[in-house]
């Protein structure tokens, strides 16, 4: 926690901060020394923070008007929809929330695998939210059932049905998932009460996550290790607030053009057919942010190894910060791994895009192919290059021995680019 | 900043185009499309088209197609048909519910009120399959937002009747539609000109009466879409000027320091 010691002004305060001493750890959030030269990708953090709240106060209200009933569910949200006050903004912010929720977690991510957010001292803090995210996809996925149309049922068979891959044990599991011997009222009203419940573990996670980042302070887009409090950093407030809100409110601006303009638009049309066991949907596809773990999923011809890769795709991830041998954070100074840095974005993009198309012919082929470049990355490229690579030279810190005082590297490197050039004329 | 732009917008734009291509999976034709007033950012409905539509409803589809989320109050509410609340009413009051039990516990019938659900065209889903040739007419309530296409394919479908191609043979009581899934629809068509007569005056070609009707079952599927639109417009500006103000009060913020945001 922070270097010095603080005391409330107030005699009260002293009183209070002596029993409980939150007074302390306000004080130690709105001091936190955060390195000054965070970008716009570290906003994603605040972002991710309210998306939670958003869902959990939208979801509270859902709660208070849904039946989670496999005859009256499908009912219940059109009620929410036509008669609740609001209920149609109540329902889409917590729809579309979920997708804006993915998305920054998305980019959350990306930005930690970019600038080696995970590497040692921080990797309690990439493996909790490792946890935080599989427990998103799995609340998400619980909530995409509750409306109780085609593609919640279908989507629950087939997700149900790969605990059924496990040997001896996986049919009796998956009935024991069910309740019963199909997808069907007992699913419904377990899944509901798992859906309620998994937000506030994601909660608990959180607040540990944020705990786990305070103790080495965050990463930085250089990725050096900082003295704090010093010239290279700002205090959290008022800095990082006013940025983080203004990120939030470019965010909010978007995600209200979902939900305002188009709140259908990244659902499935077929959810709005009532659940119906003798019918199946022509193609059972999940929601967009689960994508590319289904075509991980589909790519391989045996379902048990199918299964396993799909989970190995985020366990490879779990244990990134000791595939990654290389000592260097930052990818700007790694110039290899920033490379192939981006054909895994390409390739997770290809594999989702690949996730939405039907598993035959040209498109199976490069789910393969994509499937096995995920793994390969992680586990053949990353080890190796960490010690092949040669990376550039590090900066010392944030503000000195960069030329002119740029905290921007890239914009360092340019000035020093015209310095040569302006002593070589 | 610019860049945090783009990477917003690239996702967005990747995110949706996966989303098209499966949507469209399947499709043989291009659907008709119409310039559907409630499509666009300020889109309201055509309040007469709604009263035409809930014509044709009423006298054309309500025969096998029930609409079990929507009530007669409806009707008369802002954002819809607009009817007034006594032609709500008397529209209600032509319809038989069943209400009950009474003190001696017994069912009995009654006009429909205000506050009652459509009435349905069926007593359950058997007896609406029984008499449609084993096809379940589906409800109408919310089918606008169930199909890939919208209010485009709803409308195609209506108008996309047509011979079967050569050499397609279908079995008695199916119709051969070119925009329907799979082409096969065991619903005969239905809109021939002067099918209906508006009360208006507008010449009731099959080309209206689609158009009325998709625009009816668009506003079914959709009740609040004008409130949303008129929200979405102020909470938009709202946010924009507040992202404004904020933006320079961070640019204050930093200037205290020599670092640029």
């Amino acid at each position: 926690m922070s270097s010095h010691e603080y005391t409330p002004s107030s005699k009260f305060g002293k009183w209070f901060n002596d029993r409980l001493p939150l007074l302390t750890l306000a004080n130690h959030l709105t001091d936190y020394p955060t390195p000054k030269n965070l970008n716009y990708w570290w906003t994603f953090g605040g972002i991710l923070t309210f998306c939670l709240i958003t869902q959990i106060i939208t979801g509270l209200v859902l709660a208070m008007h849904y039946i989670a009933h496999a005859d009256l569910a499908f009912g219940s949200v059109e009620h929410i929809m036509r008669d609740v006050n609001y209920g149609w903004l109540i329902r889409y912010v917590h729809a579309n929330g979920a997708s804006m929720f993915f998305l920054a977690v998305y980019i959350h991510i990306f930005r930690a695998l970019y600038y080696g957010s995970y590497k040692s001292p921080r990797e309690i803090i990439w493996i909790i939210g490792m946890l935080i995210y599989f427990l998103m996809m799995a609340t998400a996925f619980l909530g995409y059932v509750l409306p109780w149309g085609q593609m919640s049922f279908w989507g629950a068979t087939v997700i149900t049905n790969l605990f059924s891959a496990i040997p001896l044990v996986g049919e009796s599991i998956t009935h024991w998932l069910w309740g019963g011997y199909s997808v069907d009222n007992p699913t419904l009203t377990r899944f509901f009460s798992l859906h309620y419940l998994f937000p506030f573990l994601i909660l608990g996670l959180v607040i540990l996550h944020i705990w786990a980042l305070h103790v080495p302070g965050n990463n930085n887009p250089i990725g050096i290790d900082i003295k704090k409090p010093s010239n290279d950093t700002v205090p959290f407030h008022p800095y990082i607030v006013i940025k983080d809100i203004f990120a939030l409110l470019i965010f909010l601006i978007i995600f209200a053009f979902f939900v305002f303009f188009s709140p259908n638009i990244l659902g499935h049309s077929d959810n709005y057919i009532e659940a119906n066991p003798l019918v199946t949907p022509a193609h059972i596809v999940p929601e967009w942010y689960l994508l590319p773990f289904y075509a991980i999923l589909r790519s391989i011809p045996d379902k048990l190894l199918g299964v396993i890769a799909m989970f190995a795709a985020i366990f490879v991830l779990v244990i990134l910060p000791w595939l990654d041998t290389s000592k260097v954070r930052s990818a700007l100074f790694r110039p290899i791994y920033k490379q192939f840095y981006w054909f895994l974005v390409a390739d997770v993009l290809i594999l989702g895009y690949m996730g939405a198309m039907p598993a035959e012919g040209i498109y199976l082929l490069i789910a393969r192919v994509a499937t096995a470049y995920y793994f390969i990355h992680f586990l053949v490229i990353l080890p190796i290059l960490g010690r092949k690579e040669r990376t550039l030279n590090v900066p010392l810190s944030i503000t000195e021995p960069v030329l002119g005082g740029m905290p921007n590297p890239s914009m360092a490197k340019a000035k020093s680019d015209k310095l040569k050039i302006n002593s070589l004329g | 900043m610019k860049k945090l732009l783009k990477i917003y917008l690239t996702t967005i734009f990747l995110t949706l185009s996966i989303q098209n291509i499966t949507y469209s999976a399947g499709e043989n034709y291009p659907l008709l499309k119409q310039d559907w007033s409630f499509k666009s950012f300020f889109g309201t409905f055509d309040r007469s088209s709604l009263q035409r539509g809930y014509q044709v409803y009423t006298e054309v589809c309500a025969s096998c197609h029930s609409l079990k989320y929507v009530s007669y109050r409806n009707l008369a509410e802002k954002g819809g048909p607009e009817f007034s609340i006594e032609q709500a009413k008397a529209i209600a009051s032509n319809f038989e519910v069943t209400d009950g039990p009474n003190n001696d516990g017994e069912m009995f019938t009654r006009p429909a009120k205000l506050s009652d659900k459509f009435v349905m065209p069926y007593a359950n889903d058997q007896e609406a399959k029984l008499s449609n040739g084993g096809a379940y007419p589906p409800d109408m309530s919310v089918l606008v937002k169930a199909r890939a296409g919208g209010a485009d394919y709803i409308y195609s479908v209506i108008l996309g009747y047509e011979d079967p191609p050569e050499g397609m043979k279908l079995d008695d009581g199916v119709y051969y539609n070119k925009y329907m899934y799979g082409n096969k629809i065991k619903m005969p068509p239905q809109l021939y000109d002067d099918l209906v007569t508006y009360a208006d005056g507008t010449p009731a070609t099959p080309e209206q009466m689609a158009k009325d009707i998709t625009t009816f079952l668009a506003w079914t599927a959709e009740p609040k879409l004008e409130e949303r639109h008129k929200f979405g417009f102020r909470a938009i500006i709202y946010l924009v000027i507040l992202t404004i103000l904020v933006y320079f009060s961070m640019k204050r913020i930093w200037s205290r320091i020599e670092t640029k945001v």
